[in-house]
């Protein structure tokens, strides 16, 4: 029972961290696209624009909610749920932190650690392709397909590398609990000075996970699905109010959970340089859940940073980088590791 | 174990509590009124032709199945990467001959162009039978 209520409460507090920060990662956004662009961005809504979120959140709510005639109706329903469920989901398995002693327990901060933790996180994102084709389809909008099956095509086409990029990781870590990967990151170090972070130990695989965590977010530079200029808005342009604000959610949520892996498995998760791993003091478990919020709030920026900076590309472009750069590049990691490994076993 | 999927399951539920109880907020509160312009297909004010469903290009569906065969040799890799510093020498070189096959693969998807995107030229004047089915970008 107290077992059931620990999770209950680690859960409601994981969901609650999460949406707050979607909401402030838009405006995060908005605010930091503004000074890239020497712009103020939101401004009136509290001081400077922090209460903008509730603002808009209201405003979803009490939008009314077109339901076109000519929709698919059941599955128009069930896509924004679709999409924005897997993207969430994917944060179960992501240690947050070590432990934690709560009023004489020892609470671990991840919600899951379950044995196959990288395969459950490939397995959940890559549903999230559902909710966008079944969303572009039902529509029954031809810019709203198009948005759709561009989509589904290179969702589809970047989970490639993402895959094959892990698995150098894996290699090393042999294991595929994450929290294995953060502790095995936490001891040692590379060549000496580096902490054994895999970015230093697994380069290739880093920068091939970072771009086609970029791809299958549909962020720019590959945000072809939802291309305004050509699409006006892909596969939600029939959504309005809540639904669309669930499909809005959902790239921010993936976004979180992207950079939340990115930061557990190629930047050492919890762990902080200099700071003993295995000690767990009450202030140092803090101190490492503050880490881990750091480094996932910079990738958070990383990616904010890229979209204002990098232009759209071309389709052929996209596709062309997924298979013919990315693709062979992972596997080229894969038998690099696999070498350099049996050599030194 | 089984415990931490019945986390998952319960990180599931309220999640999907969360979206349901979002929607019936809305629907209190949120206004009602629509009209048949309301409710047309939104194609930036023209009247939409034709239906909506209509063909799309042939190398989506192409690009789905390069995609399934590697998505399969991505899942068998896995069981051997964690492994892998078990098995050694022999373990590697399976996984080589495994990796060459599907490069194999690549390799022929790449020269017959299914993994180019650049639209084919169509020349009118020849036989188009004998043309293959995406010609190489020029």
């Amino acid at each position: 029972m107290d077992y059931a209520l620990e999770s209950l409460i680690k859960i409601a507090i994981v969901l609650g961290v999460i949406i707050t920060t979607v909401a402030y990662v838009v405006l995060a956004e908005r605010k930091v696209s503004a000074y890239i662009q020497n712009r103020l961005g939101p401004n009136r809504v509290g001081p400077w624009g922090l209460l903008q979120p509730l603002a808009d959140g209201l405003k979803f709510i009490l939008k009314e909610d077109v339901i076109p005639n000519h929709v698919n109706k059941a599955i128009y329903l069930i896509a924004p749920a679709a999409i924005l469920v897997p993207a969430l989901m994917g944060f179960a398995v992501v240690p947050f932190g070590d432990t934690l002693m709560v009023v004489g327990r020892e609470v671990q901060l991840i919600i899951s650690d379950a044995d196959i933790g990288v395969l459950y996180i490939l397995a959940v994102s890559s549903l999230g392709v559902y909710g966008v084709v079944l969303g572009g389809w039902a529509s029954n909008n031809k810019y709203a397909l198009m948005g759709g099956v561009r989509a589904s095509a290179q969702m589809i086409s970047y989970e490639l590398s993402l895959g094959l990029s892990l698995i150098g990781v894996l290699m090393i870590a042999e294991s595929l609990k994450l929290s294995d990967v953060v502790n095995l990151q936490a001891t040692g170090t590379v060549l000496g000075v580096l902490p054994a972070w895999f970015v230093f130990n697994q380069p290739i695989a880093c920068l091939v996970f970072m771009v086609s965590v970029f791809a299958e977010t549909n962020r720019l530079p590959f945000d072809l699905p939802e291309a305004e200029q050509e699409l006006v808005a892909g596969y939600h342009a029939e959504y309005s109010s809540m639904k669309f604000a669930m499909f809005f959610m959902a790239e921010y949520a993936h976004m979180i959970t992207a950079s939340a892996l990115i930061a557990t498995l190629f930047f050492g998760g919890w762990h902080l340089p200099g700071v003993d791993p295995t000690d767990s003091s009450f202030a140092l478990s803090v101190l490492k859940v503050l880490v881990f919020a750091v480094k996932t709030a910079f990738f958070l920026f990383v990616f904010i940073w890229v979209r204002w900076t990098v232009p759209r590309f071309r389709y052929d472009q996209v596709m062309r980088l997924g298979w013919k750069y990315l693709l062979p590049l992972a596997l080229l990691n894969v038998l690099l590791t696999g070498l350099y490994l049996t050599l030194n076993r | 174990m089984l415990l931490d999927y019945a986390n998952v399951l319960l990180f599931l539920s309220v999640g999907s509590f969360f979206i349901v109880f979002n929607l019936f907020l809305g629907s209190l509160f949120r206004p009602d009124n629509p009209d048949p312009e309301k409710l047309s297909t939104y194609e930036c004010g023209e009247e939409p032709v034709g239906g909506s469903w209509i063909q799309f290009n042939i190398r989506f569906y192409v690009v789905a199945l390069d995609f399934i065969i590697f998505d399969v040799e991505v899942v068998l890799l896995y069981p051997w990467a964690v492994v892998a510093q078990e098995f050694g020498w022999y373990g590697f070189g399976v996984a080589f001959v495994f990796i060459f096959i599907l490069l194999l693969g690549l390799a022929f998807a790449w020269k017959k162009g299914t993994l180019e995107w650049v639209r084919p030229k169509v020349d009118r004047f020849r036989d188009t039978m004998t043309r293959p089915l995406v010609e190489e970008a020029a």
